[in-house]
């Protein structure tokens, strides 16, 4: 190796050196903050989860409360509630996102009036104003009762919690499958008409195909919330629908037992990353899932 | 004919969707107006509900707290945010990945569990230093914590898109680093990081779970204090403060938007 | 090429808004024609091809296709196939299933549709490829595909949309070659879009130059070339020295003061006509044999010739020449009288000669 190129090394050796230590120092922080307070409380469940109220002593009587009949109950009652919710908004959301997509308006302020503005109305609030639709004199059944149908009882019960999260976690799905629609070149559509598709063959075989990880990132966003809301459930289905969530909140906050809350904690967590890890094996897309 | 049919329907069906999705907003709205305090019985007009929610200094505390954790939490979310996104977009792939899959957990998991971990956490912090209490401070790093993925998704697209060479180009004309990075890079990426502050904002003042298990007993927030009263009943105050919030970014937005349109129109070329 | 028009577009009228795209258009297509679309970005021609592949119907007026009016008929109903911009592959599927797509809605025979997809990969030189995913070939492999995929449908048109656009110089001039080969071997129509005067000339049978929605003139390329009809076309086909001029007489022509003999008859004494003289055509000889003198101003070599500026009668005149004259030296200008080409001044709002920013 010549001189020339040895310094040219070296020179090129000190800034690759002085780039990572630049890095190093803009990254530090954020890494610090994600090591304190995501990796860390992580932990702080599983720890609580496996050990002993009492002592202190490692255990897994906490896991094993899912197996309680109760507990098993909640569980598989979130399970078919936020698949029946995932599978409406998913019917209801893929064609408002088709016909977005058709209109060819400036994204912008389609997400602003979908997705954020609402969230300037609180949560709870939009929540308690389904019970106002709802319930037994409700306006929807002042609607109804007006032109002579029979009314509807759906307040406390299944049904009203499955409406309220469609209701809420509906602009969770149609996002991500608008934000892959619109990706999708026009010509690409056009190419398979061209080629003598229908508009029906062209849904199944191009389109619903190319936008399928918006579909699978838009069912993780809906499917998680749901199946893990004590919210929804509480404001809506009174006390006679328990779901997990309900569960897992009534021991911390009533029975006040936090290791057996962590326990099942710890459970629904390996239960939603598997359900993820199961759906993310249909996802091409290896980084980031991004929603917008 | 077909066509002015199919889009008929389609505009239909838009507008179904979206009074599925702001027909509750509009009957909270018609709720603060309400004479009656029943919340299912019209009792006619009144603005009673504006005045006497000045009176209630519960309300405005609660209303004060809000605001002030969503201010602070999605600026310290963005501070962290953007030097993460940064941080990130330089790293090699395979370490980028895991950066990201870590970042999007708190996304991801469950709200719930999430918020029962920070708690877990606090609940150990405070074994350590007996003198910590739950409450302001640790509902604000929680909010913080929640809110970094949503600034890094908004900025990390914005650095994708900017072109390398604009900051090469800076520092061949003289710039040092990090002036080239204050005068080029950053007020490339200055619309991400503005809607991931105004996202974290927003989130941070929508949310209820995170906040009702890491608040502690002395704090209330807007959401903490609608759920403890939602069995006896929400007071009307309630209402005309949620419409006065709501109507505010309404009104805000429309005139951003309605600028932005008279813009576009002015800046349209003529041929 | 027969004489039988294949496509006949009457009155087409298409309007986005308030601008008119297409104002009253008029053109016939004739079977087993090259027929290129030719203009700047916005005269129209995309939506012309698009007009004609049914994924845009006209405000006004007819598509004709073989006899039978396909105005309304949407495209998976029509007798043509489209090769698009930037390919429009199905990246979720392979090369076999991209190419087989057509076929399989057609539900042609299992044996059928691979016969026709080893054919079609051997076609266009892509023998072999058939297992692997879009994403993994190059612009020019993907270009062939979106061929491939278009014409195993056996259409009676090939609507070609830019298809050499995305490609390098390289790729593109041996594309074109394949696509003169290909139109041979296939024997049928092709209707081909651009904006690049070079790939309409060395392809074509028929040239449309069109611009700000009206067709400018339809020929051969030699007839575009050799006699644009306006300024326009004369500007945008090729390199070329546009003058105002004015008409002595039959066969005289007075350009900047001197007068020129030319070949063309029938314009008024004394009207006004515009002169286009290709930079090849002009002859530099020595100043006292040229009509007029003028001095080189700049003088660039071009390999296949130099290229100089010269000035003379108040104006610079380009010049391509594979004899050198030195920048500063006095030379004469000469031109054979049927080099001239002579046009009339736009009159109408119609015909406006429109100046364009691209080169």
């Amino acid at each position: 190796m010549s001189r020339d190129k040895k310094v040219e090394k070296k020179l090129k050796e000190e800034l690759q050196g002085k780039k990572k230590r630049n890095n190093a120092l803009l990254a530090s922080p954020y890494i610090i903050w994600m090591a304190i307070f995501i990796i860390v409380p992580l932990f702080m469940i599983a720890y609580y989860g496996l050990t002993d109220k009492e002592n202190g002593s490692f255990t897994l009587a906490n896991i094993k409360l899912i197996l309680d009949p109760v507990n098993l109950k909640a569980l598989w009652l979130s399970i078919r509630l936020s698949v029946i919710s995932t599978l409406i908004c998913l019917l209801l959301a893929y064609p408002i996102a088709m016909i977005l997509r058709s209109l060819n308006m400036k994204r912008s302020s389609f997400i602003v009036f979908i997705f954020i503005l609402p969230m300037w109305m609180n949560f709870l609030l939009r929540t308690i104003a389904w019970q106002n639709i709802l319930e037994r004199n409700g306006i929807l059944n002042t609607i109804l009762s007006f032109l002579h149908l029979p009314t509807l009882n759906i307040i406390n019960t299944s049904a009203a919690i499955i409406l309220g999260m469609v209701y809420n976690y509906l602009p969770f799905m149609i996002l991500p499958i608008y934000n892959v629609l619109i990706k999708i070149d026009n010509n690409v559509i056009n190419a398979a008409r061209d080629l003598g598709a229908n508009g029906l063959q062209t849904l199944l075989k191009i389109t619903l195909p190319l936008s399928l990880p918006g579909v699978i990132s838009g069912i993780t966003m809906v499917f998680v919330p749901s199946l893990t809301t004590f919210v929804i459930s509480n404001i809506l289905g009174g006390n006679k629908v328990v779901l997990i969530g309900n569960v897992i909140e009534q021991q911390f906050k009533v029975v006040n037992n936090r290791n057996a809350g962590a326990g099942l904690s710890l459970v629904l967590m390996v239960f939603v990353l598997a359900s993820m890890a199961l759906l993310s094996k249909y996802d091409k897309e290896a980084e980031g899932k991004s929603i917008w | 004919m077909v066509n002015a049919i199919k889009k008929f329907i389609q505009k239909f069906y838009l507008g179904i969707m979206l009074l599925f999705l702001y027909a509750p907003i509009l009957i909270l709205i018609v709720l603060s107006f309400n004479k009656s305090k029943s919340r299912s019985k019209w009792g006619g007009f009144t603005l009673d509900w504006y005045r006497s929610l000045f009176e209630s200094s519960d309300l405005l505390t609660a209303l004060y707290n809000t605001l002030l954790i969503a201010l602070l939490s999605a600026l310290g979310a963005t501070l962290l945010g953007t030097m993460g996104a940064i941080a990130i977009n330089r790293m090699r792939k395979s370490t980028r990945t895991i950066m990201m899959s870590i970042t999007n957990i708190p996304m991801l998991n469950a709200e719930i569990v999430t918020a029962i971990s920070l708690m877990l956490l606090f609940i150990a912090v405070r074994e350590f230093i007996p003198n910590f209490q739950l409450g302001f401070l640790s509902v604000l790093v929680s909010h913080i914590t929640f809110n970094i993925p949503y600034v890094i998704l908004s900025v990390s697209p914005k650095l994708k898109q900017t072109d390398r060479s604009t900051y090469e180009a800076a520092m061949d004309l003289g710039a040092s680093p990090i002036m080239a990075f204050f005068k080029v890079v950053l007020p490339d990426i200055m619309p991400g990081i503005l809607s991931g502050f105004l996202l974290a904002f927003t989130m941070s003042l929508d949310d209820f779970v995170i906040t009702h298990f890491t608040k502690g007993p002395g704090l209330d927030t807007l959401s903490t204090k609608i759920y403890a009263e939602t069995r006896k009943g929400i007071q009307p105050e309630i209402y005309a403060l949620s419409t006065i919030l709501f109507g505010a970014v309404f009104l805000l937005l429309v005139l951003v938007n309605l600028r932005k349109d008279k813009n576009q129109a002015d800046a349209k070329p003529r041929r | 090429m027969s004489d039988r028009k294949l496509i006949d577009l009457v009155d087409i009228t298409k309007q986005y808004g308030d601008s008119v795209v297409l104002d009253d258009l008029n053109l016939y297509i004739r079977e087993n024609e090259f027929l290129t679309l030719l203009g700047p970005s916005g005269c129209g021609k995309t939506t012309t091809l698009r007009i004609i592949g049914g994924f845009e119907t006209p405000d006004k007026g007819k598509v004709i296709f073989d006899g039978k009016d396909i105005t309304r008929l949407a495209p998976n109903e029509r007798q043509l196939n489209t090769v698009f911009q930037k390919y429009a592959l199905f990246t979720h599927m392979t090369i076999t299933e991209n190419i087989a797509f057509g076929l399989k809605i057609k539900k042609k025979s299992k044996q059928y549709i691979k016969d026709k997809i080893d054919y079609a990969l051997k076609l266009v030189n892509l023998d072999g490829f058939g297992n692997r995913m879009p994403d993994s070939l190059s612009g020019g492999q993907q270009q062939r595909i979106a061929i491939a995929r278009a014409i195993v449908n056996e259409p009676k048109v090939l609507l070609l949309d830019e298809p050499l656009g995305a490609l390098d110089l390289k790729m593109r001039q041996d594309m074109q070659y394949e696509l003169i080969r290909l139109k041979n071997e296939l024997g049928i129509t092709f209707v081909y879009v651009t904006h690049d005067q070079e790939e309409a000339l060395t392809m074509s049978d028929t040239i449309v130059v069109m611009n700000q929605g009206y067709i400018q003139q339809v020929g051969t390329p030699e007839m575009i070339y050799n006699e644009p009809k306006n300024a326009f076309v004369a500007d945008f086909i090729g390199e070329s020295n546009i003058i105002s001029a004015t008409m002595v007489e039959d066969k005289l022509v007075n350009i900047l003061g001197a007068n020129f003999v030319c070949v063309d008859t029938g314009f008024g004494r004394n009207q006004p006509v515009d002169v286009v003289i290709r930079p090849e055509d002009i002859d530099l000889v020595k100043p006292e044999d040229g009509i007029i003198k003028g001095r080189v101003t700049s003088l660039i070599f071009k390999g296949v010739h130099y290229e100089m500026e010269v000035m003379a009668n108040g104006r610079e005149w380009l010049v391509h020449s594979t004899d050198l004259s030195p920048v500063g030296s006095e030379v004469g200008i000469r031109v054979d009288p049927f080099d001239i080409q002579i046009m009339n001044r736009p009159e109408s709002e119609d015909e406006e000669v429109v100046t364009i920013d691209e080169p």
